[in-house]
């Protein structure tokens, strides 16, 4: 096995923190690579010299420093629960104008004037149904075409499909009683 | 009896600043060392040490014990150097390998009699060397390297830091290691050895 391979265990082990997996591995690539054996040594002369070097102090004012930071920063103002953070206010105020956008775009509602107007209309439709199909069967009825033309023309034909629905109406409401 | 680092960040929490003074008198000195080992210098890694410490403070409301606070303390140390590295704004501090080979190699030239004179000074220019060589390493090796043998903190605790996985972690870690034997040639080789170190070494 390849000592890249096995990196990770000879680590551990020459770390003294393999597990017994690593360390079998480790020991058995150890007893084969002269390489690594000479790795295993300078690692361990590495990893003293290292250690030897000292630390450092930090300065006097070090504390001081860290308080007039802390000091300096700005107070959260006592609303400051209230301020919802930046993004979730930038997406409620985008839902806000789509919401309104899209509002805009439907349909607009009905005159509420219009609209009673409309039901009290069909409301008399439905209560004159029967009168209503017979003037479907008096428009379309032939022998109406055939009457002779009226001294005034555009009076007539409206008004004769009028009166006949009354009359008709009317004998309806009388053979009824 | 000492309180915990956990007890005392939850004191601070609840408001008690003598307990945050606590943290920061046992915390100051591992934490300007971490952070002098990543930006080299001491004045620029105090800077970002007070940072590191006015943000722990900043968050002491949200602050769960859901990990050691050392954890949580060099998470933030790490990616408040990484960020200031990858930056630049320290990158004039760092030096080259070429420049830190040569300057500190004339240091082990020295003459025996300035030797015996100067031992310091020796001294001084081997923890400069070494100092120099785990300033060369990527960013990530370096903090790995620095947490490891510097902080003695175990592969779990590294791994949550830097935010990998032990395996990755540990070929990491051989790989700085790696480096580092390369460049401290001088420290490390065996003596008798020393001459022909270079031709014997075996890259990975």
């Amino acid at each position: 096995m390849s000592c890249e391979k096995i990196s990770s265990a000879l680590m551990a082990y020459l770390d003294g923190r393999a597990s017994t997996q690593e360390r079998s591995i480790a020991e058995a690539h150890l007893k084969v690579c002269a390489a690594c054996q000479e790795r295993a040594e300078e690692f361990g002369r590495l990893w003293q010299v290292m250690a030897d070097v000292p630390t450092v102090e930090p300065s006097v004012a070090f504390d001081a420093r860290v308080r007039e930071r802390i000091a300096a920063a700005p107070r959260p103002k006592f609303w400051a629960w209230m301020m919802p953070a930046p993004r979730f206010a930038v997406s409620v105020a985008l839902l806000v104008i789509l919401s309104i956008w899209v509002g805009g775009r439907q349909p607009r509602s009905v005159n509420p004037q219009i609209a009673t107007a409309n039901s009290e209309e069909q409301f008399r439709m439905i209560k004159n149904l029967g009168v209503l199909e017979n003037y479907d069967v008096l428009s379309n009825f032939d022998a109406l075409s055939d009457l002779p033309a009226s001294s005034e023309p555009q009076q007539a034909p409206l008004q004769s499909p009028q009166e006949n629905l009354h009359q008709n109406n009317d004998s309806g409401s009388g053979s009824g009683a | 009896m000492a309180r915990s680092d956990v007890q005392l960040m939850l004191d601070v929490k609840a408001g008690d600043e003598l307990s945050f003074e606590l943290l920061l008198h046992r915390y100051r000195t591992p934490l300007v060392n971490f952070l002098c080992r990543m930006v080299k210098d001491q004045a620029a890694a105090e800077d970002l040490a007070q940072e590191v410490f006015f943000r722990v403070y900043r968050a002491r409301k949200e602050y769960s014990p859901s990990a050691k606070f050392t954890t949580w303390l060099f998470r933030i140390a790490t990616n408040l150097a990484l960020n200031a590295i990858r930056d630049g704004r320290y990158r004039q501090m760092q030096i080259s390998i070429d420049a830190t080979g040569e300057e500190d190699e004339s240091a082990f030239q020295l003459p025996a009699r300035e030797a015996r004179a100067d031992d310091r000074l020796i001294e001084r220019e081997r923890n400069q060397m070494i100092r120099g060589a785990i300033l060369t390493l990527p960013e990530k090796q370096r903090a790995a390297v620095v947490l490891h043998k510097y902080h003695d903190m175990d592969y779990a605790e590294i791994g949550k830091i830097l935010g990998c996985s032990e395996s990755a972690l540990k070929s990491l870690l051989f790989r700085a290691y790696e480096t580092l034997r390369v460049q401290l040639v001088l420290l490390v080789a065996r003596p008798a050895t020393q001459s022909a170190g270079e031709g014997k070494r075996h890259e990975l």
